[in-house]
C-alpha cells in the first residue's frame, strides 16, 4: 500500500470535526460501564471481556471489530441481554438493563427467522408480542417489508429466500419493533461480497431515513469502514477496547469511497491496530479471512 | 445420461423410477421366495398328503405324513405286494401357499364365528385398532406436554427424566398382572399395556426433539419481546411440531407392535383372539391373512399420516420431507 501519500486518519476536515462534535453532544442511547466477562471452565477462566467503556449517541452507528475471539459475539449478546456480565452494567437510555427486551432489536449472524412463519408473519412477531391488534400488526408489518424491499415474498416462507433477502427480513422484524438501538452480529458474514454490499447500501439509507441507533459487528475492515461514524477496535485475550476511530469519510457513503484516501487511511489504521508489528500483516489478514470462510460453512 | 448415475450415492435420492421399482422389489422378493418354497415341490415340501390309503391301514385321505415315514410304508406294500398308497408331496400346514393366503384374506371376513359370543374379523380388527387409539391417545395427552416442558426447562427435565429412563427398560408385559388386578379383564389393562409401552419413550423422545430446537430461534423471540408462555407457545411449539408429528408416527408403529402382547392379557380379544382362535382349529391361512393385514394397517396408517404430514406443514422445505 502506498502509504506514503495517504493523509493520518486522524486528519479531519473542519466540517469532518464538527460532525463528530455535534455527534458526540447527542444524548447517549447505549452506556457501557466497566463490563467484564470471565467464562469458567475446567481448563480454566477465560477473560474473554476486560473493562469495556463506551458509549453510543443517538442515530449514531458504531462498528465493532477486531481478530477472532476477541469477544465481540459476548460482548453483543450481553448488550441484548441473553448473557449476563461478570462486571459492569449496560444501560439504555440511563437506565440499567439486564434482560433481554425489545427496545434492543438484534440481528442475528445464522439465519433466526421462524421457519414456520410467512415473511409477513416474522415481522408481525415482535408487534404481537406488545399485544397489538392483529389488523393493526399486519399493516405496520408490510410497512417494514416493504422499506426492505420484500412485498413480493410477503406471503412466502424463509425457506424460499436467498441468504441476503432472509437478513433483510430480520432487519425489518427487528426494526419493526422500534427498538432503541439495533444490535447487529456479523449480519453479513456469510453473503457473497457483491450481495454484502448491496445490503450495507440498503442498510445505510434505511438508517438514514428513520431514528435508529445501530451497533454492528464484523470482521471485514471494509464494511466496517464503510458503515461506521465511529469504530470501536476490540484486542483479543482479553478483549479491551483498544480505540475508537472516527471515520472521516464523509456521509452518504457510496462504493466509489472504498479508494478515497481518507478511506484507505482508516483502513491502514484499523489494519495496523488489529496486527499489531510483530504480526505479518498480511498473515493475520488471511487468519481473519479463513474465520470467515468458517463461518460461513457454519 | 440418467443410466450413468450410479446406483449407490452417498445422500442422494434416486430417480423416482428407480426408487418405486426398489420399493415393489422389496415386496415381491418375500413374495417370489415364499412362492418358490410353496410351489416348487423339491426346494422343501418335507411332507406328504395322503390321495389314495392303498394297503397302508393307518393311512387315511388328506393325511400329513412326514416324507421318510411314507416312503418306508411304500416300500413295506412293494414287499407285500399289496396295493401302495399314492401321495402329493406337500408342506406343513402352517406354511400355507400364497394362494391360499390370498383367498383367506376374503374367506376370513366372510368366515362365520364359531359361537354367538365371538367376533367377525372386522370386529376383532376394529378392536384391535381402538385399543391401539386409546393406548396411544392417553399417552400422548400426558407424554408429548410432559416431554416438551422437559425438553424446555432443566427443572422438569433433571425431576423427571431420570425416572423414566429407569421405568422404560421395564418391558411393558411385566406389567400383565398388575394391570389385570388394578383395571380387570377386559380392555383397561390392554390399553395400559400399550401407554406403558409407549410413555416413557414418548417423553424421551420429545425430550430430545424439543432440545434440539435451535437456540437461536429462542434467543430471537426474547429479543422480540416474548414472554416465557409466549416462548413455548409461539416459538417452541411451531418449532418442533413437524419433528414431533413424525416422532409421534415413529412411536405408534412401536405401539403396533406391542398390540399382540396386550391382546393376550385378561381375556384375549381382538386380532391377537381371532389369531389364536384360528391357528388353534389350525386355518393358518387365515392366521397368515391376519398378521400380514395388522401389517398392512399399519402401514397404510403411516402412510396416510405421511402424506397428511407433507401438506400440513407447508414451510418444511422438501429435503426434509417424506
Ligand atoms: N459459553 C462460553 N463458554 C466458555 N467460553 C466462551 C463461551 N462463549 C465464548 N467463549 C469464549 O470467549 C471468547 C470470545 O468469544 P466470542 O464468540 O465472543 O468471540 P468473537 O469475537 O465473537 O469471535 P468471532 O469473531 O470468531 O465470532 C472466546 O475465547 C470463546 O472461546
Ligand atoms: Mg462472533
Amino acid at each position: 500500500m502506498n502509504s506514503l501519500t495517504l493523509p493520518s486518519y486522524l486528519q479531519q476536515s473542519e466540517h469532518v470535526a464538527a460532525r463528530f462534535k455535534k455527534l458526540k453532544e447527542r444524548e447517549a442511547i447505549l452506556e457501557v460501564q466497566g463490563l467484564y466477562k470471565i467464562f469458567e471452565s475446567s481448563q480454566g477462566d477465560i477473560t474473554a471481556l476486560k473493562d469495556i467503556n463506551f458509549k453510543t449517541h443517538r442515530r449514531e452507528f458504531v462498528c465493532v471489530i477486531g481478530p477472532s475471539g476477541c469477544g465481540k459475539s459476548t460482548l453483543i449478546r450481553i448488550l441484548a441481554g441473553l448473557e449476563s456480565p461478570t462486571q459492569g452494567q449496560v444501560l439504555l437510555d440511563g437506565k440499567p438493563k439486564s434482560e433481554p427486551g425489545p427496545d434492543r432489536g438484534m440481528v442475528f449472524q445464522g439465519y433466526t427467522l421462524f421457519p414456520w412463519l410467512t415473511i409477513k408473519k416474522n415481522v408481525m412477531f415482535g408487534l404481537q408480542m406488545k399485544g397489538m391488534a392483529n389488523v393493526v400488526a399486519e399493516s405496520e408489518a408490510m410497512q417494514w417489508v416493504d422499506l426492505v424491499g420484500l412485498s413480493k415474498f410477503a406471503e412466502s416462507y424463509p425457506h424460499q429466500l436467498s441468504g441476503g433477502m432472509k437478513q433483510r427480513v430480520a432487519i425489518a422484524r427487528a426494526l419493526a419493533n422500534q427498538p432503541r438501538i439495533l444490535l447487529m452480529d456479523e449480519p453479513f458474514g456469510a453473503l457473497d461480497p457483491q450481495t454484502r454490499l448491496k445490503m450495507q447500501t440498503n442498510l445505510l439509507e434505511i438508517w438514514r431515513n428513520i431514528d435508529i441507533t445501530v451497533l454492528f459487528i464484523t470482521h471485514d475492515l471494509d464494511e466496517a469502514i464503510f458503515l461506521a461514524d465511529r469504530i470501536l477496535v476490540l484486542k483479543a485475550n482479553p478483549g479491551e477496547v483498544e480505540e475508537l476511530i472516527e471515520v472521516s469519510v464523509p456521509r452518504p457513503r457510496s462504493p466509489e469511497q472504498l479508494l478515497s484516501p481518507e478511506f484507505l487511511a482508516t483502513k491502514k489504521r484499523l489494519e495496523e491496530l488489529i496486527h499489531p508489528e510483530g504480526e505479518e500483516g498480511d498473515e493475520g489478514f488471511q487468519l481473519i479471512r479463513m474465520t470467515n470462510i468458517g463461518d460461513d460453512v457454519e | 445420461m440418467k443410466e450413468k448415475t450410479p446406483w449407490f450415492t452417498v445422500r442422494k435420492a434416486l430417480s423416482p423410477i428407480r426408487a418405486r421399482s426398489l420399493t415393489v422389489l422389496s415386496f415381491l422378493l418375500p413374495l417370489f421366495i415364499w412362492s418358490v418354497v410353496s410351489y416348487v415341490p423339491f426346494i422343501w415340501h418335507p411332507k406328504v398328503e395322503v390321495v389314495e390309503q392303498g394297503g397302508v391301514e393307518w393311512f387315511q385321505k388328506g393325511m400329513l405324513i412326514d416324507r421318510e415315514i411314507f416312503l418306508t410304508e411304500v416300500e413295506k406294500t412293494v414287499a407285500t405286494n399289496t396295493e401302495a398308497p399314492i401321495g402329493n408331496r406337500v408342506n406343513p400346514v402352517y406354511l400355507p401357499a400364497p394362494h391360499e393366503v390370498a383367498t383367506a384374506f376374503y374367506t376370513a371376513f366372510t368366515t362365520e364365528p364359531k359361537r354367538r359370543s365371538e367376533q367377525w374379523l372386522h370386529e376383532s380388527l376394529l378392536h384391535s385398532m381402538s385399543v391401539i387409539f386409546w393406548g396411544f391417545l392417553l399417552s400422548s395427552i400426558i407424554g408429548v406436554p410432559l416431554g416438551i416442558l422437559c425438553g424446555t426447562f432443566a427443572v422438569v427435565s433433571k425431576s423427571q427424566e431420570p425416572f423414566i429412563e429407569f421405568f422404560r427398560y421395564l418391558p411393558a408385559p411385566a406389567f400383565g398382572a398388575l394391570a389385570v388386578a388394578i383395571l380387570g379383564i377386559h380392555d383397561g389393562p390392554k390399553i395400559a399395556i400399550i401407554f406403558i409401552g409407549t410413555f416413557f419413550q414418548q417423553v424421551l423422545i420429545v425430550a430430545n426433539t424439543t432440545r434440539k430446537l435451535d437456540v437461536s430461534l429462542l434467543e430471537a423471540g426474547l429479543t422480540l419481546g416474548a414472554s416465557k408462555a409466549k416462548l413455548l407457545l409461539r416459538i417452541v411449539i411451531p418449532g418442533i411440531i413437524p419433528d414431533l408429528y413424525r416422532d409421534l408416527r415413529i412411536l405408534l408403529g412401536w405401539a403396533w407392535t406391542y398390540l399382540i402382547v396386550a391382546e393376550l392379557i385378561g381375556t384375549s380379544s381382538g386380532i391377537t383372539w381371532f389369531i389364536t382362535q384360528q391357528a388353534r382349529y389350525k386355518n393358518f391361512d387365515n392366521v397368515f391373512a391376519a398378521i400380514i393385514m395388522i401389517g398392512i394397517i399399519g402401514m397404510v396408517i403411516d402412510l396416510i399420516l405421511a402424506k397428511i404430514g407433507q401438506h400440513i406443514f407447508p414451510w418444511e422445505s422438501s429435503k426434509n420431507k417424506g
